[in-house]
């Protein structure tokens, strides 16, 4: 318990993590308390002249519609984030359940199960993300389910090998002799221990989710206007780049500065689990 | 050269396989198709029934199925929805632009990632090695088609430097960098860790009991190791470069497959759709066959047989 | 005749989370030239912290606070190797001193030939051709007795066995025929029937040697000592012991910690008709040192004095040295 509470604490005054940390806190409270933050409604056209540059009243100039582009970027942390988050969800549960099922059942279904994976890592994953849009149809929740999709073989080949590692221990053994049902092993014992890899992929992969969902709106499949997603305010900001970049620069730094402070954290996370794994081995 | 010839055959039913996956996918479509066709024109049904024959539709799945790998495997896909060529033409116009675009962005990629991991791997925990990851951790971190236009914004509309459209070489570097920043990030951290390992491995000791300098124990020894897990990375990137192309000939309105993939996207020209993603699969795969040849070469444990120790 | 080595109040520490940990205190020892002195303990007894110290290889943690390091150069001067810069250093490394490591497999570069990796030690230190530094490298495979050597210079080291692969590390070492040659415990990792067939070929070479080349011969069993080597010293917990001939200290050591030694040995045991003894208790944490001697917690002439003040290394003759209060009962 000591050596976990010293990696916490390494890792919390760690400058990255910091630095990432307090930033997401930022953008996260933006999220939420919108609002209160937000001066102007998001959806609120000609609240001032159009394509204004940044001043007091406009702290990021306002867009061809006269909105105010801080407070879409401000409301726009909402959709950025969940929904990068929720593919990620998505991604990580299918991927888990079928990742720690085929490595725990083993056999003949593992090797199907790993053979479907590899097919499916054959292909690069945005092409996949694209094609399933090409199906279903665009729309920011399509996006989020093709890239969520998409993930799903990456999460569920790492997961399965560390599944594996930990079915090897013997207290899996035990609770096999003890008569514990296969779905309590799974999800009760073998879940609980991989879960810290978990949580490191999950946040590693977080940045990237949002710059695919954030591309996919930017080609126009993914959030439609009006709505103040980041990617797709890139998309029609690109128009007036000329005589109002500020419609450009905004949301893409904003999206620029979200994602690497999740990676920062994603980085600083792994490389605790790094050391509590070799702590741990030297244990051991 | 068992090895390679062993890789080479594994290709085959790998592609194959990934084929059947793009027509699985792309037959699940609803809607009907020759609704498309038609350009949501009424019709009476012979002339339904006359596209739907012409398009292959009045077959079992299992035909339409073969002559898909058939087909696929001959390179003629049938004729995009909409403009009623052949796709396979439309690819072939189109290829050359994407292409170089590739290659720029590969080019790009590959130096500056190899480049920057070499600076932070060879001291790690100082200043030049932070400097270098950060940079390489802004390279993953920033979305391609942002620094692409704020690339165009700043040396092309305020300063005026790097001409924004047209053909030639000088065209081609903003998109090259635009499309190989990510991959640069990744090839950074990747070539750092995998330099740091090896610098700690005992046969660097031994080279340096040799007496032999640093910048040779570098080049000579460390590097040729050190690659190993980079030229991996290269393979499983392969896939943004293709797919980074589609955001970055949007973005800098240069001709090619991504943006002849993205309108036949949004047309729903699902002819068009199917060949190109056929057309990226088999170059995605042929390109990772490279690389695992590339491997072969640089680590000769791979390649040869382990005698009895 | 000037002595090849002369090691003189070594202090090496490494940094750590604890702080500095002292791994050598005031090392002090010499190696005549043509000489083969083994230098004998346990892990953790500091043999290995002192070759590292001599090559000027150590962890980027560990450093020397003090010492002097004198050797005897192909040149006939003597250079302090502590305050050679890194370049002059390079220029004696593989040259006027050169080491053999443990273990073969790790030590060798995985992607370049056998031959490779002996021509580059040659062409870094003599000024030749390179046809010329090949022709020298598949005599230096004849010389330690590599069969079809041409054919083997072209494979890389995962090909080759264990042993062979040592041999090459030894060709790499005696490649420019150096005043020095460290072998850290080379035929450890190997069978024993190899390891039989390393040292007849390394007592074939030292009697073969144009150069008067010296050997430190690093190990942990003090069969192969008896074996091969003229003088030895025995560490433990960063100190030297006791010193002498080896013929000296096998028949009468002056040290309970080399008594001990002596007596774990299967071989003594055999000849002896006695049970083997280990010797009870652990080596010592080097950051939670015994007060007093460092070994009085297991030792069987331990009295008082001994858990209070830390022997020096006393000269009891010409060759002998031992740290111990008590060694005249061992007379």
């Amino acid at each position: 318990m000591n050596r976990n509470k010293i990696i916490l604490k390494r890792f919390l005054l760690n400058k990255g993590s910091a630095i990432g940390g307090i930033f997401l806190i930022v953008i996260i409270i933006g999220a939420v308390f919108a609002p209160v933050i937000a001066p102007y409604n998001w959806n609120a056209v000609d609240t001032g002249p159009r394509l204004s540059p940044p001043s007091l009243s406009y702290l990021f100039g306002t867009d061809i519609h006269g909105r105010d582009v801080f407070s879409r970027i401000v409301y726009g942390a909402r959709y950025s984030l969940s929904v990068g988050v929720i593919s990620v969800l998505f991604g990580i549960i299918a991927g888990s359940t079928f990742g720690i099922t085929i490595a725990y059942i083993g056999g003949r279904v593992d090797i199907i199960g790993s053979r479907i994976i590899d097919v499916m890592f054959g292909f690069p994953s945005f092409l996949l993300s694209l094609l399933v849009v090409a199906i279903i149809g665009v729309g920011l929740w399509n996006v989020v389910f093709a890239v969520g999709l998409a993930s799903i073989p990456h999460f569920a080949r790492i997961i399965r090998s560390a599944a594996l590692q930990v079915k090897e221990q013997p207290y899996i053994e035990a609770g096999i002799n003890l008569g514990f049902g296969n779905l309590r092993i799974m999800f009760g014992h073998i879940l609980p221990n991989i879960f810290p890899i978990i949580i490191v992929i999950a946040t590693m992969d977080l940045g990237g989710a949002i710059i695919s969902i954030a591309s996919l709106s930017f080609l126009g499949l993914g959030a439609q206007p009006p709505e103040p997603e980041w990617g797709a305010m890139l998309s029609s900001g690109r128009e007036y780049m000329r005589y109002a970049p500020w419609t450009m620069i905004y949301p893409g730094l904003f999206l620029f500065l979200t994602v690497m402070s999740v990676n920062l954290l994603g980085d600083r996370l792994s490389q605790a689990l790094d050391a509590r794994q070799s702590i741990n081995r030297g244990k051991a | 050269m068992n090895f390679f010839i062993k890789k080479l055959i594994i290709v085959i039913p790998t592609l194959y396989i990934a084929w059947t996956v793009v027509f699985v996918t792309l037959n699940i479509i609803p809607g009907d198709p020759v609704n498309l066709m038609l350009g949501g024109r009424p019709a009476s049904e012979e002339v339904r029934e006359n596209v739907r024959k012409n398009l292959g539709l009045d077959k079992p799945v299992a035909e339409r199925y073969v002559s898909f790998l058939i087909n696929a495997t001959k390179g003629d896909l049938g004729k995009s929805y909409l403009t009623r060529q052949p796709v396979t033409k439309m690819i072939k116009e189109n290829m050359m632009p994407t292409i170089q675009l590739s290659i720029g962005g590969l080019i790009f990629g590959v130096f500056f990632g190899v480049f920057f991991g070499i600076i932070a791997g060879t001291k790690p925990n100082s200043m030049r090695d932070t400097f270098a990851m950060v940079i390489a951790l802004c390279g993953i971190s920033l979305p391609s088609f942002w620094i692409g236009m704020m690339l165009i914004f700043i040396f092309g509309t305020t300063l005026g430097w790097v001409p924004i459209v047209g053909e030639g070489f000088v065209s081609l570097i903003l998109p090259s960098i635009s499309v190989g920043l990510f991959f640069a990030g990744g090839m950074a951290r990747l070539t750092r860790s995998s330099l740091v390992d090896v610098l700690n491995q005992d046969y660097i000791r031994t080279a340096k009991s040799k007496g032999l300098s640093t910048y040779n124990i570098i080049l000579k020894h460390s590097l040729r190791n050190a690659m190993i897990p980079p030229v991996t990375l290269l393979g499983i990137q392969f896939g943004l470069l293709i797919t980074g192309a589609v955001i970055t000939e949007e973005v800098f309105a240069r001709p090619g497959l991504g943006q002849l993939l993205l309108q036949a996207i949004l047309a729903k020209d699902i002819p068009l759709v199917q060949a190109l993603v056929v057309y990226m699969t088999a170059v995605y795969i042929f390109l990772n066959l490279i690389v695992d040849f590339t491997y072969g070469i640089i680590d000769p444990r791979i390649r040869l047989e382990r005698k009895s120790a | 005749m000037r002595n090849t080595l002369e090691v003189k109040d070594l202090n090496t520490y490494f940094k750590s989370d604890y702080g500095s940990i002292k791994a050598l205190e005031n090392i002090s020892f010499y190696i005549k030239e043509g000489e083969v002195l083994a230098l004998v303990g346990e892990s953790g007894s500091g043999k290995t912290v002192t070759s590292l110290s001599i090559m000027g290889l150590l962890p980027p943690n560990g450093f020397i606070e003090k010492g002097k390091i004198a050797l005897l150069t192909k040149n006939n001067t003597q250079i302090n190797i502590l305050e050679l810069s890194e370049k002059k250093l390079n220029q004696i490394r593989g040259n006027d001193v050169s080491m053999v490591f443990q273990e073969p497999m790790t030590c060798l570069n995985p992607t370049m030939t056998v031959g490779s990796q002996i021509i580059e030690v040659i062409i870094n230190h003599k000024n030749i051709s390179f046809s010329a530094a090949k022709k020298e490298m598949i005599e230096l495979l004849k010389l330690v007795e590599i069969p079809e050597p041409e054919q083997r210079s072209t494979e890389y080291p995962h090909q080759l066995s264990g042993g062979m692969r040592q041999r090459i590390m030894i060709s790499i070492a005696l490649a420019c025929e150096p005043k020095l040659i460290i072998a850290d415990e080379p035929t450890t990792a190997l069978d024993v029937t190899i390891q039989a067939q390393l040292l007849d070929l390394l007592k074939k070479l030292k009697n073969s040697l144009v150069s008067k080349t010296s050997i430190l011969f690093i190990t942990h069993n003090l069969g192969i000592v008896r074996e091969i080597a003229d003088r030895i010293i025995v560490m433990y917990a960063g100190n030297i012991v006791e010193e002498g001939k080896v013929s000296e200290v096998f028949n009468k050591p002056l040290h309970p910690y080399t008594i001990g030694l002596i007596q774990s040995l299967p071989e003594f045991n055999i000849e002896n008709r006695k049970k083997i003894q280990p010797i009870p208790g652990n080596v010592p944490n080097m950051n939670n040192l015994p007060s007093g001697c460092n070994f009085n917690p297991r030792c069987y002439l331990v009295k008082e004095s001994c858990k209070i003040q830390k022997p020096d290394l006393a000269k009891i003759s010409e060759s002998r040295k031992s740290r111990c209060f008590e060694y005249k009962q061992l007379i």
